[in-house]
């Protein structure tokens, strides 16, 4: 294996393929049950030959979402709640993964370009690795998310541009420096630690595949291997034949895989960003096309949600259930609010909806919850203002 | 020389023009297509262009400036 990302030929994305057959002889739930509490109980399923960088990613919880269910209309709605993890989003999944093949490539640095969650991943994986980190950040990202990026001691860059003039010096650094760029020549390999999403919720369903996904779409690579991750375990004889539908949810104001899905077009055209939801704020994405074709292929669909419904969602989310995700949590459950009422998603339909990273780090976008009742240090000031029975 | 692998996605008004014809007589780039798919209303072209540096920025800027979008060849880096 090398650190390439694009065929020679005719520069289409590189993917790792595995022999399927010797991997179904060596597992079995048994023994995937018993491995570590972390992504890296599938470590036979991902391209990894060194010692995992690991800074304990993954088996996240998987919770039963009855008062969201019951506020939506669906009565076996399941939470797959990825902000627990140690940089708070699903991003130290792929990271993890990135991270243990640079070293075994040799490489001494790694790199990334992110709007946060990878930068701050990125960033804490290098910690860990001894190794040198540079992460490149447009200038307008939330500082929240930069203090939780910087706190790891990484060379923080902040490119004073544009969002594409951002991505084009960083392909342009990629050509010039000899550095395990994350989301460029390790892309293959950072992509397969995604997967690991859909091999989960299949565990913690008991073996079995939900009769529907809704999950976030940015560059369409976590969406595409969440449904990757199911198909393998069917591969492997873990799970039945997986009829799951796959729903992809993206904000209003940068949604040009859902653009395709309505127009029925298989090209996924660019658009400029304009969203709260900078997460998921992809103009051009990579996996669009093949985002496009899982939603398509498995009877799903994609859902775009403005930024105001986004704020509806994370509240009803954190009101509900307990989950205080940030803008791209509120994309996805006001994409599963339209699916349920629109009767895609159906009321007993096993429903799982993957909230992929924190609220906390961008909690200026919910500033207004904040309506405190001000009182005087006394008990007849508490009881004349809020009036509560004893 | 060096190389550069791009996605060249041309809106309506464009298909018809002669782009990356012009583009490798105007420019000393050498433009090598890979993949595209074009149809009545839009399309895109991924490409290697090989050249000096100098030539093949000055390509580019001319490129986008007639209204074509540029691009990495695997999309946007900038992630979540």
């Amino acid at each position: 294996m090398q650190p390439v990302n694009v065929c020679d030929f005719c520069l289409s994305p590189l993917e790792v393929s595995y022999d399927y057959k010797t991997l179904a002889k060596a597992l079995s739930r048994e023994k995937l049950a018993q491995g570590p509490l972390t992504m890296w109980r599938y470590r036979d399923m991902l391209p990894v030959e060194g010692k995992e960088v690991d800074i304990g990613a993954g088996f996240t919880p998987l919770v039963k979402a009855d008062n969201l269910g019951r506020e939506l209309g669906l009565d076996r709605l399941y939470i797959k709640n990825d902000c627990l993890n140690p940089t708070y989003s699903f991003k130290d999944r792929p990271v993890s993964v990135a991270v243990t093949k640079a070293r075994e490539f040799g490489f001494g640095t790694v790199a990334c370009a992110s709007t946060g969650n990878l930068a701050a991943s990125v960033a804490a994986h290098a910690a860990k690795a001894n190794m040198k980190a540079y992460v490149f950040v447009p200038s307008n990202v939330e500082p929240g998310k930069l203090v939780g990026t910087a706190i790891y001691d990484p060379v923080l860059v902040k490119v004073d541009g544009s969002y594409d003039d951002v991505n084009r010096l960083c392909n342009r650094l990629a050509e010039r420096y000899n550095w395990g760029f994350i989301n460029i020549n390790l892309r293959p390999y950072y992509a397969e630690g995604s997967k690991t999403l859909g091999y989960e919720v299949a565990e913690q369903l008991g073996w079995r595949a939900p009769d529907c996904v809704v999950a976030p779409a940015a560059s369409g690579l976590l969406f595409t291997r969440i449904w990757k991750g199911l198909d393998e375990f069917s591969m492997l004889g873990l799970i039945e034949p997986v009829n799951t539908h796959m729903y992809l949810a993206q904000a209003a104001g940068s949604s040009p895989i859902v653009n395709a899905f309505q127009a029925g077009s298989l090209h996924v055209h660019p658009v400029e960003p304009d969203t709260i939801a900078k997460s998921i704020a992809i103009g051009n994405p990579a996996d669009g096309y093949y985002a496009l074709m899982v939603a398509r292929q498995s009877g799903g669909g994609a859902c775009a949600v403005t930024d105001e419904e986004a704020v509806a969602g994370m509240k009803l989310l954190a009101q509900t259930e307990g989950i205080f995700a940030e803008a791209v949590g509120g994309v996805v459950v006001g994409a599963l609010r339209k699916l349920a009422a629109s009767g895609s998603i159906k009321r007993n339909q096993l429903t799982v909806a993957f909230i992929t990273g924190a609220g906390p780090k961008t909690q200026e976008i919910v500033a207004d919850v904040v309506r405190p009742v001000t009182i005087q240090p006394t008990l007849e000031s508490f009881e004349e203002v809020l009036s509560v029975p004893a | 020389m060096a190389k550069r692998q791009v996605m060249f996605t041309f809106p309506a008004e464009l298909i018809k023009e002669p782009i990356i014809y012009n583009l490798g007589h105007k420019f000393k780039v050498v433009t090598n297509i890979r993949r595209a798919d074009v149809t009545e209303n839009r399309g895109w072209v991924v490409l290697e262009l090989e050249g000096e540096e100098a030539d093949i920025e000055q390509g580019i800027a001319w490129v986008t400036n007639k209204g074509v979008r540029v691009d990495p060849v695997i999309g946007d880096i900038v992630e979540g």
